[in-house]
């Protein structure tokens, strides 16, 4: 038995090793943030890991002691107080221990949480792009650019994206590891998501909540390029891809999985926000929307979906 | 002719090998139960002594009957999903398969495997731990149970009938709405749950007045052991939790079958709503089935130390706030929906702060065995393993309840690693603990230790070799329920390797079940009654115990009331009176069939069945409390004669 425990402690060990050193790979992508909002949620994650860490690795080896010393074998010499039970200043201990804790990270939690409802930097100007989630796939409406893409969108790096999410299909979520953390595309609703990539370059994204038959096959690619870069390739997809019409639009939402991008030069003007409106976007609006006006430093409000943003969106 | 075939092929599920493989294989098992029952002519045996039954310890036999045969069933999908996930592009199953069989499985872990199992330890335990002959309502126990069993297997025909849900065990609209998802597989699913979730909320109130109303002449509160606090904690969850759950499910039943618009936006409904009521029970849910497993640990953690338990008021304290704090939770299911930053943070810090009572227990559990004498029992072994996987567990939980970490953790396999690590390392090995703790209370002989030490070791390197990659995985961005996934992401090596994890656990789940059978054979008897030196009332009677418990009601001076009795040498016997016991009845299994029949008949929108069915419950409902016959005296001749054997 002594030699099963040997072997079991080894391999977990090996495990975790294995583990921790593989997570220095590019593979691990929460692990290596390329925007300001993944390294604030990165940065979350190192200082929750280390003080969660701080409590765990003495509790188990208090454990691991403890477990050994008061083996009950013949001969064991450590004290036998059966009727010790209570310790006020023991107690009082380890019930302040957790409560330090989160309050250690209930303050930078706060903070980052109403910090991540704005743009990442102020002194650049955003882009806005819409996310419309389909069955199963991707497509991207540029408001200002006027084009439209499937199962890629095009950023330029160093500038905040405004994505803004909707879905004509179930629930979806739009993750990019790299760039920053999820949010939900729900139809009738317009919610938002800032991202940034710090540099040019090519990001895994995918759909996070699940959505059916072909939901594993949602994936997407971002690409960041330089502002100039991004310029051209908008002038070029007005030059040479075709126009989403609304039967094209139609077309694309049968269900189905397509295995690969789509660019067009033109999409329906109105078209997010229509999807938006037909998906329910109509009920959630007039009366809810007069007394609140919270909305203008970012915030979403499930009551009070955006139809303001909306109709400040539609140029 | 032609028709008929037509139908036959949407109501059996068609076209899979794996299906008609398990057709035959439910065919010749039924056949060979029938046959088995009637060779040996125990159909009326079953009648008497199982189906009619209203005594706590055999109903609890039957749940945990059911929930360890689930227990089976769930992890043959987890081994069947883990098969799938080994290599990329894998094709072992299809996607439909893929999403019916993780929606099953968690569905019926929870459900139908964790909730049993934990009425099971509730049934076996309580009221012998408190001195009581039964609960306070013995029929509407069976009742509880029945609805149960029935709600469960009409989840599980759903894989060969109909097909099975597919929206995943939180069933999201619209997705498991009618627009996206026609078939009947969701409606097996909200049947099942709300049929089983009246027995549930019936079983919370039972042992909630049980607790209250049947304690032994002497014990207080305070002098309650500490499952039983537990229980207690867990059913005031159980009793605010499950109508909320009742309403989400209720409301898109109605949706479904009679076309409303609660759930569906673009008729003025919300989905939302639903997501709301849902993890208005389904987070507190979580303490539901933890709650008891925590009791579970103190009782043999205390046991097995040979000590009082370390701060008693304390652990009685954190368990009452646990299950308050637990509602105002939920929401941290769903950070990334676009509540507003208010409100996350609301929620990050609520949940938070369950950590903190958690915390607390984890260092009393450890002082209980600080200076005490521990002795590595397999209950023993099953606690002490807990403690660091449930510290890890509850470790990543924190993590997660950082809302905007949570934006890169949710929907990942971070998330899959933390739940069950909470699940199996809190829940399951909590339960396991007391399955061998009170296994020779049920019935009277130990599991062998030499076969459980060997399961117990292959269930911890496999969990630790399945869960710790999926946390791995998860920074690597892979997110759950996807049936398959490309290759040169870098995601192949992990999860081969956590599907190994996934087998080894398999195999140590195979031991058990070995273990158990062959200790029916050659396990130690326990002949004692008390084979652990215990504490509580419960090691005071013979193992198994008899029908009536107690055949003379014990006093209660103060906490661990066994223990002080030994301690004290035993007060003279007092005089045996006549038992009031309840008489078995055969109605709450007759209602639990009607109710099968008009949930089969809903599920699929035969109107007329499921109205002759829910006209059957009426029925039994009515004859029910006409029924003035239902209780009977032991005499104490029989009591005298039963405890001399
Ligand atoms: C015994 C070993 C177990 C293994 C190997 C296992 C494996 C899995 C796998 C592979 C998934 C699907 C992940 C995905 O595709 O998203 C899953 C999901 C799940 N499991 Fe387990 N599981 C085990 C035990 C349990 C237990 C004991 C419980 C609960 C008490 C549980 C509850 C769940 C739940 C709730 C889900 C989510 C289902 C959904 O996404 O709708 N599992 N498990
Ligand atoms: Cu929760
Ligand atoms: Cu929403």
């Amino acid at each position: 038995m002594k030699r099963l425990q040997h072997v079991a402690t080894l391999s977990v060990i090996a495990v975790m090793t294995a583990l921790f050193i593989s997570g220095c790979g590019p593979e691990y992508m929460v692990l290596h943030p390329a925007g300001p909002v993944a390294r604030t949620e990165f940065d979350l994650i190192v200082l929750s890991t280390i003080l969660v860490a701080i409590v765990i690795i003495p509790v188990m080896a208090i454990l691991a002691y403890i477990v050994y010393r008061y083996r009950d074998v013949p001969g064991n010499k450590a004290p036998y107080m059966p009727e010790w039970a209570d310790s006020k200043v023991l107690e009082v201990i380890w019930w302040r221990i957790p409560i330090v804790i989160i309050v250690l990270l209930a303050v930078p939690t706060a903070k980052t949480t109403f910090a991540l409802t704005k743009p990442p930097v102020q002194d650049v100007k955003p882009v806005t792009i819409q996310v419309t989630s389909l069955n199963w796939k991707w497509l991207f409406t540029y408001p200002d650019q006027k084009v439209a893409t499937v199962n890629y969108v095009e950023i330029p790096a160093g500038v905040p994206v405004q994505f803004v999410l909707t879905s004509d299909s179930p629930m979806n979520s739009f993750w990019v590891p790299q760039l920053g953390g999820q949010e939900y595309t729900m139809p009738g609703m317009a919610m938002r998501l800032w991202l940034q990539a710090d540099k040019p370059g090519e990001y895994f994204g995918s759909g996070a909540s699940f959505t059916g038959e072909g939901f594993a096959h949602m994936r997407f690619k971002v690409v960041a390029k330089p502002q100039s870069e991004f310029n051209a390739w908008v002038e070029q997809a007005k030059q040479t891809s075709p126009a989403l019409t609304k039967d094209g639009y139609e077309k694309l939402k049968q269900p189905n999985v397509l295995n690969n991008t789509l660019t067009y030069s033109s999409y329906p003007q109105g078209l997010f926000e229509e999807i938006v409106d037909k998906n329910g976007g109509i009920y959630m609006n007039h009366d809810f929307m007069g007394n609140k006006q919270k909305d203008q430093s970012g915030n979403m409000n499930h009551d009070m979906q955006n139809h303001q943003m909306l109709e400040s969106m539609s140029h | 002719m032609s028709s008929i075939k037509d139908f036959a092929s949407h109501f059996f599920v068609t076209g899979d090998p794996l299906i008609y493989g398990s057709d035959v294989a439910i065919v010749l098992v039924s056949l060979a139960i029938i046959f088995v029952l009637t060779y040996f002519k125990k159909w009326g045996w079953l009648w008497r002594e199982w189906l009619t039954t209203v005594d706590h310890k055999k109903i609890a036999i039957m749940y945990l009957i059911a929930s360890l045969l689930m227990l089976l069933r769930g992890g043959i999908d987890a081994i069947l999903m883990r098969i799938q996930l080994a290599f990329p592009n894998m094709h072992f199953l299809q996607s439909e398969h893929y999403n019916e069989i993780f929606t099953t499985h968690g569905t019926i872990m929870i459900l139908f495997m964790a909730m049993p199992f934990m009425f099971a330890l509730y049934n076996a335990v309580v009221p012998l731990q408190i001195g009581a002959r039964d609960v306070a309502f013995p029929y509407l126990n069976a009742v509880s149970f029945w609805l149960f069993f029935f709600g469960a297997l009409l989840l599980n025909i759903s894989f060969v009938i109909g097909g099975s849900p597919n929206a995943g065990w939180t069933a999201y609209p619209p997705l498991s709405g009618l627009e996206f998802n026609p078939g009947p597989g969701e409606n097996f699913y909200l049947l099942a749950l709300s049929i089983s979730g009246i027995g549930s909320l019936a079983t919370g109130i039972n042992f909630l007045v049980t607790i209250l109303k049947m304690r032994a002449p002497g014990m207080k509160l305070m002098d309650m052991p500490l499952f039983t606090w537990s229980v207690l904690a867990s059913c005031v969850i159980i009793i605010f939790a499950f109508p909320p759950l009742t309403v989400a499910l209720a409301l898109l039943l109605i949706d479904r079958l009679l076309g409303a618009h609660f759930f569906t936006m673009a008729a003025g409904g919300n989905p939302m709503m639903y997501i709301n009521l849902f993890w208005i029970w389904g987070h507190p849910e979580v303490y539901i089935v933890l709650l008891p497993a925590f009791g579970v640990y103190s009782e043999v953690v205390s046991t097995f130390s040979k000590k009082k338990i370390f701060g008693y008021k304390s652990m009685v304290a954190s368990m009452m706030i646990i299950s308050v704090v637990s509602y105002f939770t939920w929401l941290h299911h769903f950070f990334t929906m676009g509540a507003g930053a208010d409100v996350n943070t609301f929620f990050a810090i609520a949940t938070m702060l369950i950590g903190i009572p958690t915390g607390v227990k984890i260092f009393n559990w450890i002082f209980t065995m600080f200076r005490g004498r521990i002795r590595l029992t397999q209950a023993m072994l099953w606690t002490i393993a807990f403690i660091p996987c449930f510290a890890i567990g509850g470790a990543t939980g924190v993590m997660l309840a950082i809302a905007p970490a949570d934006y890169q953790y949710h929907n990942s396999y971070f998330l899959i690693g933390h739940f069950h690590q909470a699940l199996i390392g809190g829940v399951v090995f909590g339960y396991l603990a007391g399955l061998y703790y009170w296994w020779p209370k049920m019935f009277g002989f130990k599991l062998d230790e030499r076969l459980g030490v060997w399961a117990f070791w292959f269930w911890q390197i496999g969990f630790y070799v399945c869960f710790m990659p999926q946390y791995a995985l998860g920074f690597m961005g892979m997110t759950r329920r996807i049936y398959t996934y490309p290759d040169g992401l870098g995601w192949g090596s992990l999860n081969l390797v956590s599907t190994v994890g996934a087998f080894l656990m398999g195999v140590g789940f195979i031991i058990q079940v070995w273990q158990i059978l062959y200790s029916i054979k050659y396990g130690e008897r326990d002949v004692t009654g008390d084979p652990w030196d215990g504490r509580t009332l419960e090691w005071s009677i013979p193992s198994p115990a008899p029908l009536y418990n107690f055949a003379v009601i014990p006093h209660v001076k103060g906490m661990d009331a066994w223990w002080m009795m030994k301690q004290e040498m035993k007060e003279k016997p007092a005089q045996i009176k006549p038992i009031h016991m309840p008489k078995n009845s055969g109605i709450p299994f007759i209602m639990s069939v009607f109710f099968f029949i008009a949930g089969f008949g809903l599920t699929f929108h035969w109107f007329w069945m499921g109205g002759f069915g829910l006209l059957g419950v009426a029925v039994c409902m009515f004859i029910r409390s006409f029924d003035y016959d239902t209780d009977y005296y032991i005499t104490v001749d029989e009591i005298k004669r039963a405890e001399a054997s």
